[in-house]
């Protein structure tokens, strides 16, 4: 119902609204505007106004299972340009936009979605910045809170069951937590591999958005769908998106010798009869992260099943366990000669 | 009051100021939001009571002191904290941390990683439960960093290591105590360390100094504990297991761990259930043909020893003393290595070489003997850690 009022008011809002219009001045600038609004990037926290174009991810981060809704936004006259099958590089100017939400029913996840939390990371001519914006209950205004913040969430689950977490917005320095690589903020979700689907970046290019040959291009499998990759491949990149932002050579958690990015070799890095370094009782009791052919003798997967702060990985944006996770990871493991 | 303050200060010119946080409720995000707001140069002033935290706090901006009442008037309270892996996280340069306690950290207690110019000083981060598997891994966490100067600490149960530094350069670690955790302090894959004048008292094992393999920095060396009190390290191990610090035996005074250019000289050792001094090589098999397994280059010297080796808590230690007349030795090297690991033992005790043939070599393959000197020169004396003086004056 909500939707369809919506729906007949976007246009309005749009036409009428001198917020449903881009502010870059805002974006370029160098202050923390306290409502998201004032961006112009959102109509609400799931309708992007003209010029701010929804993307998808093959395979994305797991977030509590919260529905997320992926916005890009790149200044008129300006393009993105693809650099191998990383990140792609966006021009100054340009906004990635990422709003989280809960469907009543995970069963149905298109209806009675409310909206919690936008996050914006602005490339400004001085760097990235991270910017987390809470909305209301009604959903009709979001607030900047540097700070962070929690908030009891309940939904349906697949099971039917009622599920209650106490979901984390995340602070401005736990956004950088995640976001960085050597010291400086930096994306982490539109990895050229990851966006890759045979459709988007083709619309991206045809659109005079998006510089770079497509040719050759890595595509990362779905995580759980097998037809777009092996078990290796599939595991290998839930790794990647779930934990190689921090667990790479470069990353917040470097120290850890444990590295799990999608181009890591399969070596004692990887965690293949790797000892625990400063894992504390994070270790489970266990000698390696993991134990080829052995998931339950594997630290790496004690971690995922953990809800306990001190113990459970990754350390943010997980009061749940993802299940179907965990079973891709064990099976990998299980899998392992 | 808080958030009007900070406004205020938010457009004000760049002056250094002082943030101030009181005890009282939404403390995680007032707390939170001063550590976030503040500019390099300010201070953010903790008052004194207790803050009950739902979270992990951390510090991202360069330059600023985080002050409390005191390590017994301003407690950060971690016992209900939902997420993170630490009480607080610093990742800027350039900080001071001083006067106020962390209590009940689900994961470490204060980690800083990538933090130069990092100070702790008059720092308390207690396990309030005694020593338990559950309590978090380390009590104060520095790793990656160059210039750690931790001063006047106290640190208790900590299920890993009470005080550990790793991965980091240029340490001086001081005035300090460690009890009841399962390492008191440990220095790990870290170069250019001086531990002195601290207290290490009933925890597993006292002063650690250990490198291990496939981690960024390894190759551990140029480390100087002296003046220290290394006394009663009793209490049985209780870190989770597959932890390096699991396979310390109960009542170790001083390890030494495959490092280079160790020196241990002027302490107090006494009453350590195994053995006052242990210099060993890494036992586990490993794959990383850049890692150096060997303790070498290590200088014992001048220290007083107490009573020692009545308790060896290790496989086959009890018979090992009474073939030697009821006392395991006061000081034991593994022998790995031989002669070319110029490892020098000069205290007026019992001291033997296992003589295990190679590294990783079982215990049943020692040919216990008495330890005799090598021919080559002890390594020479090392030159003492200093600090930037900016770091020495924000410690006094």
């Amino acid at each position: 119902m909500r939707r369809l009022i919506l729906a007949l008011l976007a246009p309005v809002l749009i036409s009428a609204s001198p917020g449903a219009q881009v502010n870059d001045a805002l974006i370029l600038g160098d202050t923390l505007p306290p409502r998201l609004q004032d961006f112009g990037l959102l109509v609400d926290g799931r309708t992007p106004t003209p010029g701010v174009r929804a993307y998808h991810l093959n395979t994305p981060l797991f977030s509590d299972y919260a529905e997320k809704f992926r916005f890009l936004y790149v200044p008129q006259g300006q393009k993105a340009a693809l650099k191998g099958d990383g990140l792609i590089d966006l021009p100054v100017g340009s906004v990635l936009i990422k709003s989280f939400g809960y469907p009543a029913d995970l069963r149905q996840p298109d209806r009675d979605v409310r909206i919690l939390e936008t996050r914006l990371l602005i490339r400004r001519a001085t760097g990235w910045v991270a910017l987390p914006y809470v909305w209301n209950a009604q959903g009709t205004e979001a607030v900047l809170k540097r700070a962070g913040q929690r908030m009891s969430v309940s939904w349906t689950h697949f099971d039917g069951q009622t599920r209650t977490i106490s979901y984390a917005v995340p602070n401005a320095n736990q956004c950088k937590g995640c976001h960085v690589s050597g010291d400086a903020i930096t994306p982490i979700g539109p990895k050229a591999r990851n966006l890759n689907d045979g459709v988007q970046l083709q619309a991206l290019k045809q659109a005079g958005l998006l510089t770079g040959s497509l040719n050759g291009l890595v595509r990362l499998p779905h995580w759980d769908r097998p037809e777009t990759g092996s078990l290796n491949a599939r595991a290998r990149a839930y790794l990647d998106v779930n934990c190689g932002h921090c667990h790479n050579p470069t990353g917040p958690a470097d120290t850890s010798g444990l590295w799990l990015n999608w181009d890591q070799p399969a070596d004692t890095n990887l965690g293949l009869y790797k000892r625990p370094t400063a894992a504390g009782r994070g270790s489970a009791g266990l000698d390696f992260a993991i134990k080829p052919g052995d998931p339950g003798q594997s630290y790496l997967v004690a971690r995922m099943q953990s809800l306990e702060p001190g113990i459970a990985m990754p350390e943010l944006g997980r009061a749940t366990v993802h299940v179907e996770g965990v079973d891709l990871i064990r099976h990998w493991v299980k899998d392992m000669p | 009051m808080q958030v009007a303050a900070i406004a205020l200060m938010a457009a004000a010119p760049a002056l250094a100021d002082t943030i101030r946080v009181a005890a009282g409720p939404d403390a995680q995000e007032r707390l939170q939001a001063a550590l976030i707001e503040a500019r390099p140069g300010d201070v953010v002033d903790i008052g004194a009571g207790r803050f009950d935290l739902t979270d992990g706090l951390s510090l991202d901006v360069n330059g600023v002191s985080v002050r409390g009442a005191g390590p017994d008037k301003t407690i950060l309270s971690f016992k209900g904290q939902q997420a993170a892996g630490e009480g607080l996280l610093v990742t800027s340069d350039d900080v001071v941390l001083r006067d106020f306690a962390v209590e009940d950290a689900r994961g470490d207690g204060i980690k800083s990683k990538g933090a130069d110019q990092i100070v702790y000083k008059n720092i308390r981060v207690e396990w309030t439960g005694g020593p338990k598997e559950t309590n978090g891994a380390y009590g104060l966490y520095p790793v990656e960093s160059r210039n750690v100067l931790i001063d006047g600490a106290v640190v208790k149960g900590a299920s890993d290591a009470g005080i550990y530094v790793g991965q980091s350069r240029n340490i001086i670690v001081r005035n300090s105590t460690a009890m009841f955790n399962v390492a008191g302090i440990e220095i790990e894959n870290s170069y250019d360390a001086d531990v002195y004048s601290n207290l290490a008292t009933r925890n597993t094992g006292g002063i650690l100094i250990f490198d291990l393999p496939n981690l960024p920095q390894q190759g551990g060396h140029n480390i100087r504990l002296f003046n220290n009190r290394v006394i009663a390290n009793d209490t049985p191990n209780f870190a989770p297991k597959g932890n390096i610090v699991a396979s310390v035996p109960t009542g170790t005074g001083v390890m030494v761990m495959a490092n280079r250019n160790v020196h241990v000289f002027d302490n107090d050792l006494a009453d350590n259930g195994t053995t006052n001094v242990m210099i060993v090589a890494y036992q586990s098999a490993f794959t990383d043909t850049a890692y150096n397994p060997l303790a070498r280059d290590v200088v014992v010297r001048d220290n007083r020893h107490g009573r020692a080796g009545f308790a060896p808590a290790f496989p086959g230690g009890a018979e090992l003393a009474a073939a030697m007349g009821g006392l395991f030795p006061s000081a034991f090297w593994d022998g790995v290595g031989g002669d070319a690991a110029n490892v020098h033992f000069g205290d007026p005790v019992m001291a033997i070489s296992l003589n295990l043939p190679a590294q990783g070599a079982l215990v049943t393959a020692a040919k216990p003997g008495p330890y005799r000197a090598p021919a080559s020169p002890a390594p020479a004396a090392l030159p003492a850690i200093m600090m930037p003086a900016a770091m020495e004056a924000a410690a006094r």
